[in-house]
């Protein structure tokens, strides 16, 4: 037999040898051509647990990582993202979506401002063509740092103690989406405080050669803070509980849909307050303009599923209610008396708010928090429906992720 | 803060139950004032820092059955509550090997195929009938009890839907229903399986808090209580709380006064005022009297009948047989501040099984041994254990790289001959750490600081009768309509708007919240 083509393998981040080490489930998720551990251990509940009552360390290196640098950075900027660029304070991070012509969604990310002429853009997908093709006339460069650079996440409440042993950094001065440079353990990274979770945590940046030392020197300190690996599984979990939007999961990029009903514009994704339609034109801006006059035909909200209900439907066949163990990723009917308002994308038992959640499109008729939908659920292989309320996002927003 | 002086209801106890009941009242729109005799509320279920540095959840240390609907109705992860998994247990032997059982079910089976190949399939078969039981005695645990001697239309339906509802079982899960409510423990178990350290670790569960041994009949119902929790196993309702146990009586109390509730501490109560046969409200200690149109007591039955009223209050059979309700005292607790982490022989690396139960259950005899010491009036020289290490769990328990180590044991009864005193206090505490040395020989060099907590403790500190930790014994004779006295298991009592919620009430035991919520709804309904 031939040996594997190395080539057709997925590759391992910089910090395979380390996760690769730890990960006792052999559960492997890809991830933009890469594989990351889905979760360490055979269950993944106490990864989450660790997201949310100690500390997570979770290798977010497959985002594609852009370093955009030259005098008219901002401004170019400023031209294709949603927010207001020229208000980002050196060290200030923004999230932002961007859009095509039309207003659409292509992709969303974090905007870290390094310096007066330098920004770090991180994407879901590969986004270069997208930002030289704009870059034309603008004096930057746009430089592709996705394999150069590592990415890990720290989240969790105990995750500011465990950066102040590793950094004489000042990690207590840090704000919410705040970034410095800082060195740990010699090594030069960045720090943001910015996360996947909703929590207390932030993400650190460092030259892919560093990448294991900094694991090694994390996970050292973070011994007698609860310091935990945690793979996809419980980084899912935590992140709809946080009303945080998934590409190709919640919404489909512009650029990637076949149809135009797969597009979803800002505001129907919840992400209304990045437009900022007052700086000034943009990509997308002429288009964003007319729909926030004329008004979203979606939205996207929280959905509560009521625990009454789904005993009722589970008494019916003799069962307790049975839930997902973790979480989903379908497309699922809601239904607004007896015609379908909408889709919901994901879905989660949440084990700390003992709630049934999950995000959904839906129609601005159905969309006012309180208002009482149905959710499509197979209870032993028949479709039913469960009362489910409309409520606001995040489900979990604790004092300690902006404090 | 200044309390007005009289209230619809009076919740007498802020311990778990009482809070419960005040916030269920409270929601309903009643003014409620909760009186705790202590500086905090909680009851048995709170978390204090005995040693700088090291919290200790002091008596109570495990949520197991903390009612789903509970959570819900009073929205307690919005008052902080955050129950953190306790995801396997394990059982040291004396030769240095050990039993596990793990969170992964392949993992379990695995395990338990090195004990025995058999009871590594048995198991999974009696965890199924555990289950289907579970789900036919959950209703029950759920209901207020019928009077079956009652010919009233509410207790004649009641006791229609139960009939019914047992009719509903098939002919094997019922037959194994009389056999769990009849047989020992290890009779019961012996007929599923062979593994000592299974048998004896599982059957502890149907010990735990009687003063009864393994091979006492009876004892083998209380195993199906372990897996009510599991049925509605997605809430988790099975594990630690962030904070210890403290933190789930916080967030209750936290419920209710968002309902409006008062709660004051140090306000002890000394007695209850009656006036022809009607409670009124309450005396204090201090002197004052506080008014209410309803008072509930949140204390043991002991406690509230024959000691906050005068017995000329209430009839004379009704007395007795709170004086003959069985609340023996079988068990203690060590709390531990610890500079290193235990290295147990038969896994002497930091691993998983620090994060979840460590039982001291080699066996059986082991257990029936423990409670033979008991039976004539000593502790335990051998305890049974249950080990938890909440510093593993919730770093924020102990100062960074230091730990906290919980023991529950038995037994130790209340009884003690000679009785019990600062020097036998600390000889129990030795025979604990002298025994669980032999398992983790670091353990004694490694103690910062001791707590050691006797049934004598139990009663003195938070007024548990005979330091009996579920307010009376779980026992089939004092279980649901028995429990605490014929005739009187549906929260009233011989006094009208007097009304009981401890844990003395059905169904009791453990942190449920079930006795104070179900009591609250009879207060609502009789107050039309």
């Amino acid at each position: 037999m031939e040996a594997v083509n190395s080539d057709a393998m997925l590759k391992g981040t910089p910090f395979h040898s380390r996760t690769s080490a730890l990960c006792q489930s052999q559960n492997w998720r890809r991830w933009s051509g890469h594989v990351v551990a889905g979760s360490y251990e055979l269950t993944h509940d106490r990864e989450y647990f660790a997201i949310r009552s100690s500390a997570a360390l979770i290798d977010v290196s497959p985002l594609h990582k852009y370093m955009i640098e030259g005098p008219d950075a901002a401004r170019f900027l400023n031209r294709v993202v949603t927010r207001d660029v020229s208000g980002c304070a050196q060290g200030q991070v923004l999230y932002t979506p961007w859009c095509d012509e039309e207003g659409k969604v292509i992709d969303d990310g974090t905007l870290a401002r390094l310096g007066e002429e330098k920004f770090r853009l991180t994407s879901a997908e590969p986004n270069l063509l997208w930002l030289h093709n704009n870059a034309l006339g603008f004096r930057v460069t746009v430089g592709d740092v996705s394999e150069s650079t590592a990415a890990l996440a720290l989240q969790g409440p105990t995750s500011r103690e465990i950066l102040r042993c590793v950094t004489d950094a000042d990690v207590g001065g840090l704000r919410f989406f705040r970034s410095m440079a800082a060195e740990v353990k010699r090594i030069p990274v960045t720090i943001s405080r910015t996360g996947y979770t909703g929590d207390l945590g932030y993400e650190i940046w460092v030259d892919s050669e560093n990448a294991e030392p900094l694991w090694d020197a994390l996970i050292e300190a973070g011994g007698p803070y609860g310091i935990t690996p945690a793979g996809m599984l419980a980084l899912d979990v935590a992140r709809i509980e946080a009303g945080l939007i998934l590409i190709d999961v919640d919404y489909v990029p512009a650029h990637r849909a076949l149809i135009e009903d797969r597009k979803s514009s800002p505001f129907e994704l919840g992400l209304g307050w990045t437009v900022k339609l007052d700086k000034g034109s943009f990509v997308g801006s002429t288009a964003l303009l007319k729909e926030q006059r004329n008004g979203s035909d979606w939205q996207l909200r929280g959905l509560e599923i009521e625990w009454e209900s789904l005993e009722t439907l589970y008494a019916d066949v003799g069962l307790p209610p049975q839930l997902p163990t973790i979480a989903w990723r379908t497309s699922v009917p809601v239904y607004g008396g007896r015609h379908q308002v909408g889709y919901a994308t994901s879905g989660c038992w949440s084990p700390i708010l003992k709630k049934y959640i999950a995000l959904a499109h839906l129609h601005s008729t159905h969309a006012r928090t309180g208002t009482k939908v149905e959710m499509e659920v197979t209870v032993e292989h028949r479709r039913k429906r469960a009362v489910a309320t409309v409520t606001s996002t995040p489900f979990f927003n604790p004092e300690r992720k902006r404090s | 803060m200044s309390y007005s002086a009289h209230y619809d209801a009076i919740v007498i106890g802020g311990g778990h139950n009482g809070l419960v009941n005040a916030a269920y009242l409270a929601r309903a729109g009643k003014s409620v004032l909760v009186l705790e005799r202590r500086h905090l509320v909680g009851g048995a279920a709170v978390t204090e820092e005995i040693y700088p540095g090291f919290k200790y959840s002091v008596y109570s240390y495990v949520v197991s059955l903390l009612r789903p609907e509970i959570i819900r109705e009073l929205d307690l992860p919005s008052h902080g509550l955050e129950i953190l998994p306790l995801e396997s247990t394990v059982t040291p032997l004396p030769n240095g090997d050990y039993l596990g059982r793990w969170a992964d079910h392949d993992q379990t089976r695995r395990e338990l195929y090195r004990h025995s190949a058999k009871d590594a399939e048995a198991y999974d078969d009696y965890g199924k009938l555990m289950y289907h039981l579970a789900f036919a005695v959950k209703p029950i645990v759920a209901m207020v009890p019928p009077d079956p001697t009652s010919l009233s239309p509410r207790d004649l339906l009641s006791l229609l839907k139960l009939g019914k509802h047992f009719r509903s079982l098939g002919a094997t899960q019922f037959y194994a229903l009389v056999k769990l409510m009849t047989m020992s423990a290890a009779d019961f178990l012996d007929e599923w399986f062979e593994t000592q350290a299974l048998k004896a670790t599982m059957s502890a569960s149907g010990i735990i808090g009687t003063f009864l041994g393994p091979r006492s009949p009876g004892t083998a119902y209380v195993l199906l209580h372990h897996y009510l929790g599991e049925i509605d196993g997605s809430f988790r309702a099975w594990g630690f709380a962030k904070g210890g146990t403290g933190a789930i009586s916080e967030s209750i109390a936290g419920a209710a006064r968002r309902f409006g509730a008062d709660i004051r501490t140090e306000a002890s109560v000394a007695r209850v005022l009656v006036r022809h046969g009607r409670a009124t409200g309450v005396a204090l200690e201090n002197g004052d009297e506080i008014t209410a149109r309803v008072v509930v007591s949140g204390l043991d039955p002991k406690r509230t009948f024959l000691k906050l009223i005068e017995s000329e209050h209430l009839p004379d059979d009704f007395v007795d047989s709170i004086r003959r309700f069985k609340i023996r005292g079988s068990s203690g607790k060590v709390n531990l501040s610890l500079s290193e982490l235990p290295k147990f022989t038969c896994l002497p690396r930091d691993g998983p099984h620090l994060r979840g139960a460590i039982s001291i259950s080699p066996s059986v005899d082991y257990l029936e041994r423990a409670y033979d010491d008991a039976k004539y009036g000593n502790f335990s020289r051998r305890p049974y254990m249950d080990i938890i290490i909440p510093s593993m769990i919730d770093p924020g328990m102990a100062p960074p790289g230091k730990h906290v180590m919980s023991i529950f044991v038995q037994y130790a009864p209340s009884d003690l001959e000679g009785g019990w005193n600062e020097t036998r206090r600390e000889a129990f505490g030795d025979a604990v750490i002298d025994t669980l040395a032999q398992y983790a020989p670091n353990l004694p060099g490694a103690i910062l600081h001791r707590q050691v907590i006797t049934p004598w403790d139990l009663e003195r500190d938070i007024g548990l009768t005979q330091g009996n930790i579920f307010h009376g014994e779980l026992s089939l004779h004092q279980l649901f309509f028995l429990r605490p006295a014929p005739s009187w298991a549906d929260y009233r009592t011989p006094l009208d708007n007097f009304y009981q919620c401890g844990s003395g009430t059905h169904p009791g035991g453990g942190i449920s919240g079930t006795s104070g919520r179900l009591a609250a709804l009879r207060v609502l309904k009789d107050w039309k």
